[in-house]
């Protein structure tokens, strides 16, 4: 299994023969992948084949489903967040996650990002005010709702919650975002803004996306990974891996002769 | 991760008092009933009298009492079951959805009169007039108390039926409308049967507080010891007996522990029926 | 046109049960509130009773029901949402799950005298705490425990699993996800269940009769180990133990549109929380 490139500038994720079960039904197998810092990778492959699986297991979101099994070694920081006994509340305030259906919770524009914050300690009102803005600006969303920071979040639109769903993992000041297809609910005018923010976002943290859109994953990312059936099937540049596959799957896939 | 495993292992905690709860109910049920099994010994509550205080010998047959709550219970069910059968098909399948919106809260307001307040309008309005229409000496008699109990056990029984005849999927019903059937055909040959085992578990629960009832049957059934089925004459049931007995008796005395006895028929009673009627919903799928 | 007939007459039936059913309900509430509402003044709902209950207010009945219900409640609380948070949120399919659902439709089921019974052997008795608020309090918690857990389960069901996984990504604790992100948007089904479970104990008799209820006591209760008066065990000794009941029938009217007033005041109140709640919080 050569087919992979290796990333040459420092790796912010280091994957080495993962496997995950979901009870009886195995979801990956035997993962091999080095994801670099300050870029953007994406995950790309037809439904079902283990792409939110995938990221789930690098933030131990999976660690709430009943009954999972993890096999191999996930490097973040050269810590191995599976074996060390490391702090699953710590890894997660690292290593920030954006939903695939925008989730603000039912309360003020300015409460929603500080939640992270205030669960984190921080109880002081200049600091999280501040925190708020420096999030919602670099979430490209502080001039639309400046004015209005106690409304509800649940009347924002679609494009909006789900920018401020980001500005409140990066009130954390996570290292890392992962993100599950952000932008599928979204009309194509808020997957636009989406995409300019991720590339604006690249320049401070490393950034995994799920998506299905072929178009999406070449617009946003640096690498891109293909996923099919649980198992890594080619990884590399995404400039080389959308013009120049060298697995057959690979090639049917992006050029939409299957998913 | 120690902070939350701790907090996990203080809700197992919590939520285990229910069975703490329960098992206590038992256990001290039967601590105060256990003496009597020794002397008078558990036959004499076979007897076919129940006469707890005498100057000749005291006789603590539950048999009387148990039909008492027989009498009652059936009488109540017999009222209500078809009432509340028809009323919940009404509601599930004729009624306007705004109807609907207001009759069903509003019979579900009957569950939470007290059974007090329902023993008290029955003494002073159904009574008078169950002894006028009967010319009867007095109104306090099984059938009153049975009538009391039948409106008790109606807004659990319409209730538990409605959700059961709703959660009937839509497909049932349109495949037999679709074969020719009219309406009333298919609510009767498919609905009413497909829900027929929610239905059953209501009548279940239903039976279950009308025997459990007790203030309601202790001010209106005329509260006389006898084994009778007619529903005219004054009966005594097992709830009323503790509930109008116990204030009186010496703690300890054999009595008391009798009424013990009585307590654990009508939980053991209850727990039962309780049991299949959850059975019965769990089966069915219509309970987590 | 015969089948035509057929179904209009079955309709017709349905109907005329449905609201038969409704018609007596109705009539009961109108028969208590036409000759209640009269007797209430100031002077009833202040005034203590004066001999044995043949003239004077109900107002020791009145505050030993409220304490009553507020002792059952301050215990039946925590316990019964400790109780539906762990089924809702921890509890994982087995054995003791599945005992603790059959104990708490056990507890659903055990009739209100029986509760009375333990209460006596256990609280009254064994504990030491004679017929006293406390006492009372304690069984009529554990009578109203299923009507809290299942209401509050069933509100913490409802709170979306993807506020859950927002918490928890952004490194809340399960605690601090339960806490932050779950049990703010339960309250409205929390409030209600407390209501209702309030409500039963406002109206219940039987489990009072042998913890707590005293027959006369006309002085307000001093401390927890106090007996009290209560409204329905009133309403029940003016109904059927006084030596003149005829005579103080609209004494008993006005006791028990109280009562009724009291408990189906809190059913009402239950319902219109939800209605507020269900609107501030949508998602
Ligand atoms: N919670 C779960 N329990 C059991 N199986 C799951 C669960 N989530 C996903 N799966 C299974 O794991 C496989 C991968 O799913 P997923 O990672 O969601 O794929 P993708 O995101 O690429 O569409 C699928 O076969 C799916 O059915
Ligand atoms: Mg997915």
């Amino acid at each position: 299994m050569v087919k992979n490139d290796t990333p040459t500038g420092p790796t912010a994720i280091e994957v080495r023969n993962l496997a995950f079960h979901y009870g009886a039904s195995q979801a990956l197998f035997d993962i091999n992948i080095a994801i670099p810092a300050r870029q953007v990778t994406a995950l790309i492959g037809p439904s079902g084949c283990g792409k939110s699986t995938f990221l789930r297991t690098l933030n131990r979101m999976n660690d709430i489903i009943p009954g999972v099994r993890v096999e191999g070694d996930i490097l973040i920081d050269n810590e191995n967040i599976y074996r060390d006994k490391i702090d699953v509340v710590r890894l997660r305030k690292r290593v920030g996650m954006v939903f695939q259906k925008s989730n603000p919770f039912p309360k003020s524009i300015f409460e929603n990002v500080a939640y992270g914050p205030r669960i984190h300690g921080m109880n002081d009102k200049g600091q999280l005010g501040e925190i708020v803005e420096q999030s919602l600006r670099q979430a490209a969303l502080w001039d639309e709702v400046k004015d209005r920071l106690g409304n509800n979040a649940v009347g924002l639109s679609g494009g909006q919650q789900q920018r401020l769903c980001i500005a409140r993992a990066l009130a954390v000041q996570p290292e890392i975002l992962l993100m599950d297809e952000p932008a599928s609910a979204l009309d194509p005018k808020s997957t636009a803004r989406v995409e300019d923010l991720i590339d604006e976002l690249k320049t401070k943290y490393t950034i995994v996306i799920v998506t299905h859109n072929m178009q999406q994953a070449a617009r946003v990312s640096d690498w891109t990974a293909f996923f099919y059936e649980g198992r890594l099937v080619e990884y590399g540049r995404t400039k080389r891996v959308f013009t120049n596959p060298k697995e057959k799957q690979t090639e049917d896939y992006i050029t939409g002769r299957f998913g | 991760m120690g902070r939350d495993r701790a907090i996990q292992i203080g809700f197992v905690g919590i939520a285990s008092s229910s069975i703490l709860v329960v098992a206590l109910i038992f256990l001290f049920l039967f601590k105060e009933a256990a003496p009597f099994a020794k002397h008078p010994g558990l036959a004499a509550l076979l007897d076919n009298q129940w006469i707890p205080v005498s100057f000749q010998k005291e006789r603590f047959g539950i048999l009387p009492l148990a039909a008492g709550t027989v009498l009652v219970t059936a009488i109540a069910m017999l009222v209500s079951v078809p009432l509340s059968a028809l009323a919940a098909v009404y509601i599930a399948e004729v009624a306007h959805p705004l109807e609907r919106e207001i009759l069903k809260p509003f019979i579900e307001l009957l569950a939470s009169i007290p059974s007090v307040v329902l023993g008290f309008f029955g003494l002073v309005v159904l009574a008078p007039l169950i002894k006028q229409f009967f010319g009867l000496n007095t109104g306090l008699n099984a059938l009153t108390g049975g009538l009391l109990l039948a409106l008790m056990a109606i807004p659990t029984i319409v209730s538990v039926s409605e959700d059961a005849i709703n959660s009937v999927p839509a497909t049932y019903r349109n495949g037999s409308m679709a074969l020719g059937a009219s309406r009333m055909q298919t609510i009767w040959r498919v609905v009413v049967p497909a829900a027929l085992p929610g239905i059953l578990g209501a009548v279940m629960l239903g039976t279950g507080r009308v025997i459990g009832e007790t203030m309601a049957v202790l001010m209106v059934t005329g509260n006389a010891a006898l084994i009778t089925a007619n529903p005219l004459s004054p009966v005594r049931t097992m709830t009323a007996s503790i509930a109008a007995e116990m204030g009186e008796v010496p703690f300890g005395s054999i009595h008391y522990q009798a009424l013990f006895w009585v307590g654990i028929v009508l939980l053991l009673i209850t727990f039962g029926l309780n049991f299949i009627a959850r059975r019965i919903s769990v089966r069915y799928g219509m309970m987590r | 046109m015969n089948r035509q007939l057929h179904e209009t007459a079955a309709v017709f039936l349905l109907r005329f049960t449905t609201y038969a059913i409704v018609g007596v309900v109705g009539y009961i509430l109108l028969d208590i509130i036409r000759h209640g509402l009269p007797v209430i003044n100031w002077a009833f709902l202040s005034e203590m009773p004066r001999r044995a209950g043949s003239e004077g207010g109900i107002l020791p009945a009145i505050v030993g029901t409220l304490y009553l219900t507020l002792g059952t409640v301050a215990i039946a609380l925590p316990v019964g949402i400790g109780t539906a948070i762990y089924l809702s949120e921890y509890a994982a399919p087995g054995r003791l799950t599945e005992t603790i659902r059959l104990a708490i439709t056990t507890l659903a089921g055990v009739p209100s005298i029986v509760f009375g019974l333990f209460g006596l052997g256990l609280f009254v008795l064994f504990c030491q705490f004679g017929p006293s608020l406390l006492a009372g309090s304690l069984t009529l918690a554990c009578m109203v425990l299923p009507t809290i857990i299942v209401t509050s389960e069933e509100s913490l069901r409802a709170v979306p699993q993807a506020f859950r996984q927002a918490s928890l990504a952004l490194g809340a604790t399960k605690w601090e996800a339960i806490r932050t992100a779950v049990l703010p948007y339960s309250v409205s089904g929390i409030i209600t269940g407390a209501i209702l479970g309030i409500g039963r104990a406002a109206g219940e008799t039987a489990p009072i009769l042998l913890t707590v209820a005293a027959f006369f006591l006309p002085k307000l209760p001093g401390s927890i180990f106090d007996q009290v008066m209560a409204l329905p065990y009133h309403l029940y000794i003016l109904a059927t133990q006084h030596p003149d009941t005829d005579k103080v029938l609209p004494l008993q009217y006005g006791t028990a549109f109280v009562l009724l007033a009291m408990v189906l005041g809190l059913s009402l109140g239950a319902i219109l929380i939800r209605v507020h709640f269900r609107r501030k919080y949508k998602w």
